[in-house]
C-alpha cells in the first residue's frame, strides 16, 4: 500500500525535520487522563479479580500490568473488578489460584499473570482467566513486548479477557486521533494528535497556527489524512503515523475536505468545490499516477463528508439538497443512484459506518441539542445516545461496540466514549480543547 | 461591540502580517523541506495539474490594503444559517468592488467562517457559500474573476470564542482580506 502512493508525492517532510520542528516548538504534549463517568451503567456488571502480575522488571519501576487491565475492563462497565486491598492472597499462577475462595469473595472470575524478561530485549507477558465458580481454567495467553510495547500488551490482555468473557473482540489495544485546540482567537495552536484508546501515550503527528482537521485512519492504521489550512487554503495531506512522511494530494482551488480512505486503502473520498464553490464528493484513485479523480455527486448543493461502507460499494454522505442537511447513500459503481437515508430531524449530517455495516452514526439536532445518533439501517430506526448540547463528530470502535465523539462540558471540549446501546459513558479528558476523535483500526 | 471587533480584526492583521513576513517561494514536488521548517511559513501550493479542477494558486501575503472610511470595513456578518448578504453592507461591498475594479492587479481572499454548532465539513459548505456570496457582489461590480479567491474555515477559526448567540453572531461571517 506504501508504495502505490509514491507516484503522488509532491511534498515530503523528513523524519528529522519533523521530529526538529516537534522539539522547536516545545511544548509538551497536553496530558490525557481517563475519567470514567458511568453515567447509566449496565445493570449488572460482571466481578473479576484482576490479580497483581509477577513481574521481573528492575523493582524501582516495574509496570503495573494488572492495573491497566483493571482499568481498561472497568472502562467499558461491562466488568466490576475487586479492590486489590481485599485481596487476602495474590497468585500469578493457574495452578495456586483457590477457585472456591475467589468465588466465595464474589468473583465470577479471576485473572492471574506474570511478566518474564527472557532477552535483553524481550519482555512476555503471560495471563490466566480462571471461571471461579467452576474452577475451570478458561484460556492463557502470552503476548511478546518489548520496553516500549508492554503497555500494548497490557491492552491486548484487556482484548484477551473481553472476548473470553463477553464473546466479543476488545477494542482496548487501539488508538484513537483527534484535534487539540490551544489558545484564544486569533492566536490558536492546532495539534493533530494519535493516543491509545484510554488516552494515554499519546503523540503529536503534526502542529499548526492555522487549522487542522477531519482526520481520517488509513484500513491498515499506517495512515492518517487530515485537512490542514496552512498555506491559508485547504489541502488535504496523508501522514504516516510512525515516521512523519508527509504527502500533500489534495490542493486544488476552492475546498478540499473531508478526506475517506475506501476499505481497500487504494481510493480517497473528499470533498472537493471547484471555483464556482459548488462542494461534491469526489473519488481520487491514489494507485494512480496521474491521480486520477472521479465525480461522485452532481447537485448543486452541498454534498460532503463521504463515509464508506465496509464492503467498499456504497458512499454515506451529507447533502442539504432537500433544504437541511441529511445523510444519502450512493453506490460508487452507479453513483448516479442516491438514496435518502435520514429523516426524523431537520439537521442530520456526517455518517459514519459501522464495522458490521448494519447501523450509522450520525449529529442530529434536537430542539436546539446537537446530538449522537444510530440509526439501524434495515428498521430505520433511530437512537439518540448523547445527552449533550454541541456533541459531534461520532466514529465507531473498531469492534463496533462503542462510539467515540466529542462533546462539551462548559468551555471545555471533551471526547466522549458511549456504548451503542446507550448503557455506558466514558469521558476522555484532556487539558484544553479536544475534538474529531476518530477511532484506529485493530492493529493485532 | 462593534469596536472591539475591529480591534480584534485588527490584531488579527497584525499577528497574521507579521507571521508572513517572507515572500512565498515556489518549491519543486519531491523537494524535502530543510533548515527550520514550520507548517506556518507561507508555501506555493505544488500540484501536477493532472485534475479538472485546477491547482489551487499561489495565494499571495496578506497586505494592510486601501484605507478610506469604507474601505476599512472587512467583515460582513451573517443571520443563522444564511448567506444572504443583509443591505447594510451593500455600500461597503461597492466601495471594494470600486477599488478593485479600478485596481486590476490588487488581489483579495474571501475568507467565509460560521458558528461553531453542527459538524464540522458541513460547515466548511457553509462558509463557502457566504464567501461565495460575497465573491458574487464584488464580480457583478465588476471586479475580475481572478482577482478574487476563497476560503471557507468553517468553524475553525472563529473571531471569538463562547457558546452563547452573541459569540456566534460575531463568529458568522465573511472577510474580505486584501493581498500583497
Amino acid at each position: 500500500m506504501t508504495k502505490l502512493w509514491y507516484p503522488l508525492v509532491q511534498r515530503a517532510f523528513s523524519i528529522s525535520v519533523l521530529l526538529a520542528l516537534m522539539l522547536a516548538l516545545g511544548t509538551s504534549p497536553a496530558h490525557a487522563d481517563l475519567q470514567i463517568l458511568i453515567t447509566k451503567g449496565v445493570t449488572d456488571p460482571i466481578p473479576i479479580a484482576i490479580v497483581p502480575f509477577a513481574h521481573a522488571l528492575p523493582p524501582d519501576g516495574p509496570f503495573d500490568v494488572a492495573a491497566v487491565v483493571q482499568h481498561d475492563l472497568e472502562s467499558s462497565g461491562r466488568f466490576r473488578a475487586m479492590p486489590r486491598k481485599q485481596m487476602q492472597l495474590t497468585p500469578t499462577r493457574a495452578a495456586d489460584v483457590q477457585a472456591a475462595d475467589w468465588k466465595a469473595s464474589g468473583n465470577d472470575y479471576v485473572a492471574v499473570g506474570r511478566v518474564s524478561v527472557p532477552s535483553s530485549t524481550e519482555i512476555d507477558v503471560e495471563c490466566d482467566l480462571i471461571n471461579s465458580q467452576s474452577g475451570a481454567l478458561v484460556a492463557t495467553q502470552k503476548f511478546i513486548a518489548n520496553s516500549a510495547s508492554v503497555r500494548n500488551a497490557a491492552h491486548q490482555i484487556s482484548d484477551f479477557i473481553y472476548e473470553k468473557i463477553l464473546g466479543v473482540r476488545g477494542a482496548f489495544a487501539t488508538r484513537i486521533a483527534y484535534i487539540s485546540v490551544q489558545g484564544q482567537p486569533p492566536a490558536q495552536k492546532y495539534q493533530l494528535i494519535v493516543a491509545d484508546a484510554d488516552g494515554e501515550n499519546h503523540k503529536i503527528i503534526v502542529e499548526s497556527t492555522q487549522p487542522i482537521m477531519s482526520p481520517a485512519w488509513s484500513p491498515d492504521g499506517q495512515w492518517l489524512a487530515y485537512v490542514s489550512f496552512e498555506n491559508r487554503v485547504s489541502g488535504v495531506y496523508l501522514q504516516t503515523v510512525r515516521t512523519g512522511e508527509r504527502r500533500l494530494v489534495s490542493a486544488r482551488v476552492g475546498v478540499n475536505g473531508a478526506p475517506a480512505f475506501s476499505p481497500d486503502g487504494q481510493r480517497l473520498a473528499l470533498t472537493l468545490s471547484g471555483s464556482g464553490g459548488n462542494l461534491d464528493v469526489w473519488l481520487l484513485d491514489l494507485a494512480s499516477t496521474s491521480q486520477q479523480l472521479t465525480r461522485l455527486t452532481e447537485d448543486p448543493a452541498v454534498d460532503t463528508e463521504a463515509a464508506w461502507s465496509p464492503d467498499g460499494k456504497s458512499i454515506y454522505f451529507t447533502s442539504d439538497r432537500a433544504g437541511g442537511p441529511q445523510v444519502y447513500k450512493l453506490e460508487v459503481a452507479q453513483h448516479q443512484r442516491v438514496e435518502r437515508i435520514t429523516f426524523g430531524s431537520g439537521y442530520n449530517a456526517r455518517p459514519r459506518v459501522s464495522p458490521d455495516g448494519k447501523k450509522i452514526a450520525f449529529v442530529t439536532r434536537e430542539g436546539s441539542a446537537y446530538r449522537i445518533g444510530v440509526q439501524d439501517l434495515a428498521s430505520g430506526t433511530v437512537s439518540v445516545l448523547s445527552h449533550g448540547s454541541l456533541d459531534e463528530s461520532p466514529s465507531f470502535a473498531p469492534n463496533g461496540a462503542s462510539i467515540i465523539y466529542a462533546g462539551r462540558d462548559g468551555a471545555v471540549g471533551t471526547l466522549q466514549i458511549v456504548s451503542v446501546d446507550g448503557l455506558v459513558t466514558q469521558r476522555l479528558n484532556d487539558v484544553g480543547e479536544v475534538r474529531e476523535p476518530v477511532w484506529g483500526p485493530f492493529a493485532h | 461591540m462593534q469596536k472591539q471587533i475591529l480591534v480584534l480584526i485588527a490584531i488579527a492583521g497584525a499577528v497574521l502580517a507579521a507571521g508572513c513576513s517572507h515572500k512565498p517561494r515556489p518549491q519543486p514536488a519531491n523537494a524535502d523541506q530543510t533548515g527550520a521548517t514550520s507548517l506556518d511559513q507561507p508555501q506555493t501550493s505544488a500540484d501536477n495539474g493532472a485534475n479538472a479542477l485546477g491547482a489551487q494558486g499561489d495565494t499571495g501575503n496578506e497586505g494592510a490594503g486601501p484605507s478610506g472610511e469604507q474601505l476599512k470595513n472587512r467583515t460582513i456578518y451573517f443571520e443563522f444559517d444564511s448567506s444572504d448578504i443583509k443591505a447594510e453592507y451593500n455600500a461597503m461591498i461597492t466601495a471594494h468592488a470600486r477599488y478593485l475594479a479600478s485596481n486590476p492587479t490588487m488581489r483579495v481572499r474571501i475568507e467565509g467562517n460560521t458558528d461553531e454548532r453542527g459538524s464540522r465539513e458541513y460547515n466548511i459548505g457553509l462558509g463557502e457559500r457566504r464567501a461565495q456570496a460575497v465573491r458574487r457582489a464584488l464580480m457583478l461590480q465588476g471586479v475580475n474573476e481572478p482577482q478574487i479567491t476563497t476560503v471557507s474555515y468553517g468553524e475553525e477559526r472563529p473571531a471569538v470564542t463562547g457558546h452563547t448567540e452573541d459569540a456566534w453572531s460575531r463568529n458568522r461571517r465573511a472577510n474580505i482580506v486584501y493581498l500583497q
